[in-house]
């Protein structure tokens, strides 16, 4: 227990700076903040497939778009309520990423890479197929919309929620299970863990995060569900977030979400690269420094940090 | 039918136009340490591969207590009682010491709770002596300590075979010894059977009770570690090597 505790004074001290933003913030601001929160869920789940299980996924936007159409639609033509679509989401992709979990175990490395490469690609395309369910290009909407300050507070309250399940998942034999998965596949076989099952657990876990991020993102934009939000855009985002986070890691996730998060935002605002060409530039250059001095991302540089504060 | 603990039924296999396994029985009675030897290349480490199910058999069967293994899935076997170590370390390197025998105890701790799975982790750690190596991440520490951080997450499986895959890989003359009287007490105190393949022929004399020579996938000598020393078809296997010396 006595281990814990810097790690919970600090999780504690974090959750209080997070309540009292949205009374200082500007409303821009707290909407900027939601956002974190958003790519915080995002991350946390890719981070459980790829960080921890070691299987790499560039279409967990794919499952962001399917979340954020359950939304959509439940709340347009059933007027459901907008946090039980939110628990609809999280169901339904976790179901959809076991199943879609299957044919990536034959999968790995490269080739797992662009498998959920295509799925990014295609999943988006999906409503304009069945335009009359939802939508085409126009998108669906939700019945109603929330404030800035609802969507904050629902994005940070799914964070810390979904943060603790992660850990305890994490902490014990099933986290133990997905490390040893990644780190040698053969010794976790001969260990008597089941691939199969643990790759597709992981896929089924991580899609649920999205799919809860993906109807928190549709509740951002109006409550508009439209294929293009969720373009492979988004895919390489949450990626990026979980490298810059660090990969296997709890601790850099908000590092890693503020990064995606805010980076264009703020970038635009600098007068001289205020084009959106010159936002991408400053992403790609940021990232790539990122990557050069923080190998293991935020959560390798806190471990350096806390074992320097030791020596 | 084989009468041991564990054996393997006319095993064959083959990699393409190599002849693994060219028709392999042995046997490995309950209780006893057995030694399998040969020169590079005999199929010593795709016998364990095979019997590990890792590798499907051509033909032949593995006989674990009476019962064929080879409808049983690889990730089954440690359940059944079959727990390995690797020639080459294939340790789990981003997690600690502890973590890596813990998973060791993945199929049978299922409902375990978590502290009582870590206090047997650390008494299985402390009988093998890397306990005080329990928190540091498996990367970056000494061969023969890894060595050793595989033996104890098989042994944290409570298996009833085990196979050691050049236990001594790395090791001079002094830890030799030392992993001998190992070897042996931990075959008493834990009632298990011990398969290991080895080169080092003063470990194999000294801890094995029964040795299987294999050359080029066949048996060519099998007995008592004094006469296999003495065959003429293992001295020229080994081209009058360490043996004959």
């Amino acid at each position: 227990m006595r281990r814990l505790l810097p790690a919970i004074a600090s999780l504690l001290a974090v959750a209080g700076l997070l309540s009292a933003l949205p009374f200082v913030l500007s409303a821009y601001n707290v909407s900027l903040a939601a956002r974190v929160g958003i790519f915080f869920v995002a991350i946390l789940g890719l981070n459980i497939l790829t960080g921890y299980t070691g299987q790499i996924s560039i279409g967990h936007g794919a499952f962001m778009a399917i979340g954020g159409y359950t939304t959509a639609v439940m709340s347009q033509d059933h007027h459901t309520n907008l946090v039980v679509t939110m628990l609809m989401a999280f169901a339904i992709c976790f179901v959809l990423g076991l199943i879609l979990g299957l044919p990536a175990l034959r999968l790995s490395g490269v080739y797992l890479a662009l498998a959920t490469f295509a799925l990014a690609v295609s999943v988006p395309q999906l409503p304009l197929k069945w335009s009359k369910f939802l939508g085409g290009r126009d998108g669906v909407q939700t019945s109603r919309t929330v404030s800035h300050v609802w969507l904050y507070g629902a994005a940070w309250a799914a964070s810390a929620i979904l943060f603790v399940l992660a850990w305890l998942i994490l902490r014990g034999r099933v986290g133990r299970a997905f490390r040893a998965v990644r780190d040698s596949e053969i010794a976790a076989v001969a260990s008597g863990i089941e691939l199969p099952v643990y790759k597709t657990l992981a896929f089924g876990i991580s899609a649920a995060y999205a799919g809860v991020a993906g109807s928190l993102l549709v509740l951002a934009t109006n409550g508009f569900a439209e294929p293009s939000e969720f373009g492979i855009v988004l895919s390489l985002q949450l990626l990026v977030g979980a490298a810059v986070a660090g990969l296997g890691s709890l601790w850099g996730i908000l590092a890693g979400a503020a990064f995606v998060g805010l980076l264009p935002a703020v970038s635009s605002g600098v007068p001289v690269i205020g084009s959106s060409h010159g936002r991408d530039v400053v992403f790609g250059a940021a990232v790539v420094l990122v990557m050069l001095l923080l190998p293991d991302g935020f959560a390798g540089l806190l471990k350096r940090l806390r074992r320097l504060a030791r020596a | 039918m084989a009468k041991g603990l564990l054996a393997l039924d006319h095993a064959r296999l083959r990699f393409g136009g190599i002849v693994a396994l060219d028709d392999v029985s042995l046997e490995v009675a309950e209780g006893s340490i057995v030694g399998l030897i040969g020169p590079n290349g005999a199929g010593k480490t795709t016998a364990f591969n095979a019997i590990t199910r890792l590798y499907r058999l051509d033909s032949g069967d593995v006989l674990f207590d009476g019962h064929s293994l080879r409808r049983v899935r690889p990730s089954r076997v440690i359940r059944l009682g079959i727990a390995r170590t690797f020639q080459n370390l294939e340790l789990f390197p981003r997690l600690t010491v502890l973590e890596n025998v813990l998973v060791g105890a993945h199929a049978s701790s299922r409902l375990q709770r978590e502290a009582e799975q870590r206090r047997q982790a650390l008494e299985t750690m402390a009988d093998v002596g890397i306990a005080e190596h329990a928190g540091r991440p498996a990367s970056g520490l000494p061969f023969g300590t890894l060595k050793r951080v595989e033996l104890a997450r098989a042994l944290a499986s409570r298996p009833r075979v085990l196979l050691l895959d050049e236990p001594a890989g790395g090791l001079n003359h002094q830890e030799v010894d030392e992993l001998v009287g190992l070897i042996r007490r931990l075959r008493d105190e834990r009632e298990l059977t011990i398969l290991l393949v080895e080169h080092h022929m003063r470990l194999v004399m000294q801890v094995c009770e029964h040795v299987h020579v294999l050359d080029f996938g066949r048996t060519i000598a099998a007995g008592a570690p004094a006469d296999v020393q003495r065959n003429p078809a293992v001295i020229e296997a080994y081209l009058g090597g360490e043996l004959a010396a």
